[in-house]
């Protein structure tokens, strides 16, 4: 009895970790765009529910399969990214924090209701033949579609590392956070680098998107939820860190995975934000975040 | 002065309802060393911000080599050739100081000449080359001001603007920094120096304008400013 419980234990762990790898990927789409620009996207999970809908129309309408739609999905958001930060968030950059909120709550709201008026209120999910095939590890068995997700999540993850450490427009990116006068002393073109960052961001949280889709099916409701997990894992993570917005997204991959084991999956939400309440009374700065980062 | 690298004329500029600049005008000849001198808030922090494109003056004109740049970006600005060493240094903290000098190439005019350019600021400074693996923010006050120029120098400007270069470091860095300026000026870069240490940059400079409360009152070549008595009581203290 005990040792199935620990079986059954474990195996909600993994694929908690697993989930979470993809619930890191959007939160760290959220991460870059504060961390560069101090400005929180309150729209970040009506983007992730966008990107999950066009890797649902692309499989339901053309028959692709949500991991190869998901690079052009993550160059449409991109663009998208950087036109949103160009022609709308720019001229709010340096406006009161409860400005930008309401301009991108208002974002939020068009986004969700032309998903809503659009695609309707029903869960739109694919099926794919890998969604029957599983994984096994000893004892251990892995959902096909969770381990190509969750290993997308971790290629794409480095793959935005190497660009912030190994081109000069991603080391750029990083002057520009650190030092906003130093850039422009040197002549770095800071909104430009400003809509690139966006576009990272949104980029990130389309192929998020485009990854879940294989594990959940989609509502527009979902957008709310996801916007507020987003913001969970990167407060856990902390803020404005890219290894703390992985390991808050695995983190509450975990929890409410253990959660759904334990009590009830609907009550999965109880655990994320219990973990927040933890981390904020004895880490108030997140499990990665520095002390003096504000 | 036939050739004037940037003349600035009856620059005006705002914060807010406070008036920082007014009708600032100014001619550097290519070669030269201006020292721009005054008290703290007398404006000249504003006067390299403004020329630079950093502010954005209400009123007059800024030309660089015949060209208006004035209402320009910044980075436009620095494409064409003006340098800018800001006050408080304004490295970047968390990159390396190689990280730092390669933003300062970042520039189209300084990228295919990268590699030369950061052979010679290795060699003007050498111990930014000892550190170039550290990150910026470990380094002292002195070597930071050192990154601070390099940095502005791999972006190949042919004016430099210092910006309170001595603020905050011991007297032998001091003397060590207004040696590079003139070193720098010998290699062909056109400086402008702003100081507060009045004395010093004033021995270095071939000329000098003196700013009190956002207006020249006093414009001179380097030794006449020295020994002209108001300079003398308001700034030296003689």
């Amino acid at each position: 009895m005990s040792q199935d419980f620990l079986l059954s234990l474990a195996q909600a762990i993994t694929k908690g970790l697993l989930t979470g790898m993809v619930y890191g990927l959007m939160a760290l789409g959220l991460s870059v765009i504060f961390g560069v620009m101090r400005v929180v996207n309150f729209a970040h999970g009506e983007m992730m529910v966008v990107g999950m809908y066009l890797a649902w129309a692309a499989f339901d309408y053309a028959g692709i399969h949500p991991l190869f739609s998901l690079p052009v999905i993550a160059l449409l958001f991109f663009g998208l990214g950087y036109g949103l930060q160009r022609g709308l968030i720019q001229p709010f950059i340096n406006r009161p924090e409860h400005q930008q909120f309401l301009l991108l709550l208002a974002v939020a709201t068009i986004v969700v209701n032309v998903c809503l008026a659009v695609a309707g209120p029903d869960s739109r999910g694919i099926q794919l033949e890998s969604q029957f095939d599983s994984y096994e590890l000893g004892p251990l068995v892995f959902d096909a579609v969770r381990v190509h997700a969750a290993i997308a999540a971790v290629v794409i993850a480095a793959l935005l590392w190497l660009f912030f450490t190994h081109t000069r427009i991603g080391k750029s990116i990083r002057a520009a956070a650190d030092n906003h006068m130093g850039a422009l002393v040197v002549g770095l073109d800071v909104r430009k680098l400003y809509a690139i960052t966006f576009g990272v961001g949104a980029a990130c949280v389309g192929a998020a998107g485009a990854l879940m889709i294989t594990i959940i099916p989609v509502t527009p409701f979902l957008a709310a939820e996801y916007t507020l997990l987003a913001f969970v894992i990167v407060i856990v993570g902390g803020l404005g860190s890219m290894t703390g917005a992985l390991l808050g997204g695995l983190l509450i991959g975990v929890s409410e995975a253990v959660a759904g084991l334990l009590i009830d999956p609907s009550l999965k939400s109880m655990f994320s934000f219990g973990l927040l309440i933890v981390v904020l009374l004895l880490r108030p700065q997140g499990l990665m975040g520095r002390k003096d980062s504000r | 002065m036939s050739a004037a690298l940037l003349q600035v004329d009856g620059l005006d500029l705002y914060y807010g309802d406070a008036q920082a600049l007014s009708g600032v005008s100014l001619e550097i000849a290519a070669g030269e060393i201006v020292a721009i001198v005054g008290a703290n808030g007398a404006g000249k922090s504003s006067l390299i911000r403004a020329i630079h494109g950093i502010e954005r003056p209400a009123a007059g004109r800024v030309r660089f080599d015949g060209v208006d740049i004035t209402g320009w970006p910044s980075h436009r600005a620095c494409e064409i050739g003006v340098g800018h060493v800001a006050e408080g240094r304004q490295v970047f903290p968390n990159l390396s100081v190689l990280e730092n000098l390669e933003m300062g190439a970042a520039l189209k005019r300084a990228r295919a000449d990268e590699k030369k350019t950061l052979e010679h600021v290795y060699s003007l400074f050498p111990r930014l080359a000892e550190r170039r693996k550290q990150a910026a923010g470990t380094l002292s006050g002195g070597e930071q001001q050192m990154l601070a120029i390099g940095r502005c120098l791999m972006g190949k400007p042919r004016l430099i603007m210092f910006d309170e270069p001595s603020l905050g470091l011991s007297p032998a860095i001091v003397q060590e920094m207004f040696r590079i300026v003139r070193r720098l000026n010998e290699e062909g870069l056109t400086v402008v120096l702003v100081e507060q240490n009045v004395m010093a940059s004033l021995r270095i400079a071939h000329r000098g304008y003196v700013l009190e409360n956002g207006r020249i009152e006093l414009s001179g070549s380097g030794p006449d400013l020295l020994s002209n008595d108001r300079v003398r009581q308001a700034y030296l203290g003689l």
